[in-house]
């Protein structure tokens, strides 16, 4: 069933930590490589012709993109080990307003942290963490947004964390201090050894955006 | 079963659209309450939406279900008979693909095209014009997107068949031409031809003023900015 599994990906990518993170919760092999997103793979242009991007999961030489769309298939493919999706429809339609949101508003928050400066940044450390506050909000007291066990919601979410502290520096901010119970669930989900070993460094995550800011040209 | 389905939309939202045609597709009746989204929304949509605050909200047995593709795959999920999703995984993923594209890149573009300034009109014409083209590509040789019968990519992509078309009425833009585009715009003339999406489609002779009405406001608006 498994098959031939590639995951092309590129090292401090969010999007692509949440299939890392599905298919190590699910104890699935696979080969990963690493692209250079300056010099794009032949086979990357060629398995997603639409959007060039990463990550692309290629599975018996056929491609998923998307990396919500991935963490579904995978769910469905390897449904009997450790489930991240609910089965109940209504908890699942849940599950997938709450990605939904963190794709909406995390990402492109963030990124205005680290790329702005002034009036816009402020906006946008203020609305990152009133997001942040809802997804605390939706956590409650359970251990993690999936429950007892990790969820569909945690893996979209949990990468992000790999980019708090280059947030907190270009922002000047603590998040932890603004929001100490997704801290909580970070560090409940940093225990898990499929979360521990998918997600980079937080410094070199930070290295990495001031490499970007130079290029780009950003004080 | 004694099922309670309402849902709070808007006649002329293709989003709200997205929704009805589901529970028509499935045949579920339900209880609909337009929202004047323009003006007073109600506090039922407050309370049922309080993130986004938006229509359509899918009220099931009084548990709310919003934003429209998480409607789209609950209604699949809820009422199994009349399936619009694959059930091979692989399928799926690119039916998935298709609906993703449609709503972030397809659709948007396509609105901004009717209603950007002259001088960024080109620009954003163009690329909308490639996104047609990709969309075009992914009917291969299909009567709809979902094969034989419409799937949940055809009832996304009303918003581009249906609405945008009339958008483009207004505006003297022709993308979606049968020349320029002749694959998919056969398909969104068959899709609006199925008499389940004809009984339901907010009428055009109502939509065109509408729309005319809202951009003219936009143009307005923005002028005095």
């Amino acid at each position: 069933m498994a098959g031939e599994l590639v995951l092309l990906d590129f090292w401090p990518s969010p999007f692509g930590m949440r299939s890392r993170i599905a298919l190590a919760e699910k104890g699935i092999p696979y080969e990963y490589r690493e692209e250079d997103l300056r010099n794009k793979s032949d086979l990357l242009l060629q398995m997603n012709p639409v959007h060039k991007k990463i990550p692309v999961l290629i599975h018996n030489g056929k491609p998923v993109c998307e990396s919500v769309i991935q963490v579904q298939y995978i769910d469905e493919v390897w449904h009997d080990k450790a489930p991240l999706i609910p089965s109940d429809p209504y908890q699942r339609a849940v599950a997938r307003f709450w990605v939904d949101f963190i794709d909406k508003k995390i990402y492109e928050l963030g990124s205005k942290i680290w790329k702005t400066k002034g009036e816009e940044q402020a906006n946008a450390k203020k609305e990152f963490i009133e997001c942040l506050k809802l997804l605390e909000g939706e956590l409650g007291d359970k251990t993690y947004f999936g429950g007892e066990s990790l969820g569909y919601v945690d893996v979209a979410l949990v990468p992000f964390y790999s980019w708090f502290y280059a947030y907190e520096k270009c922002g000047d901010f603590s998040i932890e201090a603004e929001c100490p119970k997704m801290i909580a669930w970070v560090k409940r989900c940093m225990q898990k050894e499929s979360v521990a070993k998918s997600l980079p460094d937080q410094e070199k995550v930070y290295e990495f955006i001031l490499q970007l800011k130079k290029v780009f040209g950003i004080e | 079963m004694g099922e309670e389905v309402k849902v709070f939309g808007y006649w002329a939202s293709p989003y709200s659209y997205r929704a009805e045609l589901a529970l028509k597709l499935k045949g579920v009746s339900y209880e609909y309450i337009n929202e004047d989204i323009f003006g007073n929304k109600s506090d039922l949509l407050l309370k049922y939406n309080p993130v986004h605050k938006k229509v359509p909200v899918l009220l099931h047995n009084g548990k709310p279900i919003v934003e429209s593709l998480v409607i789209l795959e609950y209604v699949e999920e809820t009422w199994k008979h009349n399936p619009y999703l694959p059930q091979d995984p692989y399928d799926k993923a690119t039916a998935r693909f298709w609906i993703k594209f449609i709503d972030e890149k397809c659709f948007p573009t396509l609105w901004l095209a009717a209603w950007s300034a002259e001088n960024e009109r080109e620009k954003v014409t163009n690329e909308a014009c490639e996104y047609l083209k990709t969309l075009e590509s992914a009917l291969n040789g299909k009567k709809f997107f979902g094969g034989e019968t419409i799937g949940m990519v055809d009832i996304v992509a009303s918003s581009v068949g249906y609405f945008i078309r009339v958008t483009q009425e207004i505006m003297g833009q022709n993308l979606l031409s049968a020349d320029k585009f002749p694959q998919l715009f056969q398909w969104s003339e068959d899709f609006a031809n199925c008499s389940i999406v004809k009984e339901s489609l907010p009428p055009r002779d109502k939509l065109l003023p509408f729309v005319k009405g809202l951009i003219a406001k936009y143009q307005q608006d923005n002028a005095k900015a």
